[in-house]
């Protein structure tokens, strides 16, 4: 799993308030923020949340709400279990996770139902799939449960905004060549499709989002050399 | 207390779910009205859309009753429950019922002198329910526009259903065929007329990978209109537009 996992802090932190204090944006605290936007990316380097980056994908603009709701919902969470980890009785911890999650995520459908309705028309199902992204528990039981409720914080919006960085890229590539359009607005001009270009219907399948996040791996290792496994 | 005792689980359980329980009932029931509101308002909005009447969804009622000149629940056999109010008849709890005990809203409207007949839709698509209005022309026959929604179909392709290149190929189609029988429309992936020039073959071009969200749409639009019939081919029906 990620590199954070097995660094429970040894000293008591109340809140905010650490014994050796802190900077708000210290190293440390940054790289919380930036590692999973490449070098532990939740789906390129992680492989978790697969499912809802094949999902969403086929057009930008839900990509796009998507991710601001997860990183609403992962922060919201992270610091909420982070606020609870003390009390969390460690049998049900998992369960506890669940429940957070699913009520917040019912809490902002609710609130989007009511005061921003066609936002909440536009992500429609996506909504409850939050739910079971599999990131969110990943993150709940490897890093708030074990961390300050700043670093988990900071922890949730990083991994949310690499999931949403990954969705955003394919969603772009799928949208521009399945519908040749860019947020619903046609981006390829009459001219080209008068030659003879046809957009590609493949692109709008399933399968053709996992072939972009292969090639989009691919690419990112041939950069990034240490994300390349040894054996 | 020992944090892993059963006592202590048990109770952490019990006031996580009371404390979850009653956030979760707050929100929703003091939201509700909002939210009902909400989708009244695109009750309206959407109705309208069906014969050419755009409108943003918070402006809709204001001029809703300026295009609606009445709101009918019909029983199967033509006749008129008038005990009903067809607006907030709830069509997902009709159509389970058996077609007799169903009612069917009907709205009439009139724009300038043209009259319309608008009937709400509502089938199954791939994943859950799919809905809509389709407006006829006085004719009862030629469709004068169509508005259609969904709870869960895939987006970019089911719910591409929702879209105004898709409803077009609607307007100006015939629901009945050359031999005056009752066929509707047919959303069909062997239809020789990407363009929708022919408006006679009862047939409109399909969402490519949206087969089962097309032939939701086919059903649900021969199955709902089917239960007018009678209804329009009662002569008296005309009576209802005598102000």
């Amino acid at each position: 799993m990620s590199k954070q996992n097995n660094k429970p802090e040894t000293k008591p932190m109340i809140l905010f308030i650490n014994e050796e204090r802190e900077a708000l944006f210290s190293k440390n605290n940054r790289a919380l923020l930036t590692d999973p936007m490449d070098d532990n990316n939740p789906i390129t380097v992680q492989v978790l949340g697969i499912c809802s980056a094949l999902a969403i994908t086929v057009q930008l603009k839900p990509a796009i709400v998507m991710s601001l709701s997860v990183i609403a919902v992962m922060a919201a969470s992270n610091v909420i279990i982070s606020l609870l980890r003390d009390l969390i009785p460690n049998r049900i911890r998992i369960i506890v996770q669940l429940v957070v999650v699913a009520s917040l995520v019912v809490l902002v459908d609710q609130i989007l139902k009511a005061y921003a309705y066609d936002v909440s028309k536009e992500l429609s199902i996506f909504i409850g799939l939050i739910i079971t992204n599999c990131i969110i528990m990943g993150r709940l039981e490897a890093f708030a449960l074990g961390n300050g409720v700043w670093k988990s914080f900071l922890d949730g919006i990083g991994n949310a905004a690499g999931y949403g960085f990954i969705l955003i890229v394919v969603a772009f590539f799928r949208e521009l060549l399945g519908s040749g359009k860019l947020l619903g607005y046609q981006v390829i001009p009459d001219f080209v499709y008068e030659m003879g270009y046809v957009n590609n219907g493949l692109m709008l399948l399933s399968p053709m989002a996992l072939i972009t996040v292969g090639l989009y791996i691919w690419v990112q290792r041939s950069r990034n050399r240490s994300l390349i496994e040894k054996n | 207390m020992d944090r892993d005792s059963n006592i202590y689980t048990f109770l952490f359980s019990a006031i996580m779910v009371i404390i979850v329980a009653a956030t979760l009932a707050t929100s929703a029931t003091s939201l509700e009205e909002i939210q009902n509101e909400n989708v009244r308002k695109e009750k309206m909005q959407n109705i309208l859309s069906t014969i050419g009447i755009e409108v943003e969804r918070e402006k809709a009622p204001e001029i809703y009753n300026n295009y609606i000149v009445e709101e009918l629940a019909l029983v199967s056999d033509g006749s008129i429950d008038k005990d009903i109010d067809a607006f907030t008849l709830k069509l997902n709890l009709e159509i389970k019922k058996p077609i007799k005990e169903q009612r069917f809203p009907l709205y009439l409207a009139q724009v300038d002198s043209l009259k319309y007949y608008i009937v709400p839709l509502r089938g199954s698509g791939l994943w859950d329910a799919i809905w809509g209005y389709i407006a006829l022309e006085a004719d009862k026959n030629t469709i004068k526009g169509a508005v259609f929604d969904h709870k869960a179909e895939t987006a970019g392709l089911g719910a591409e259903i929702t879209q105004k290149w898709f409803l077009d190929r609607f307007v100006g189609e015939k629901i009945f065929n050359d031999n005056d029988e009752l066929v509707g429309i047919s959303v069909s992936k062997t239809n020789n007329d990407p363009n929708g020039m022919d408006k006679d073959d009862n047939e409109v071009d399909a969402i490519s990978g949206a087969t089962i969200t097309g032939d939701g749409v086919t059903n649900m639009i021969k199955e709902r209109l089917q239960n007018y019939l009678s209804y329009f081919n009662n002569k008296n029906e005309i009576i209802a537009y005598q102000n």
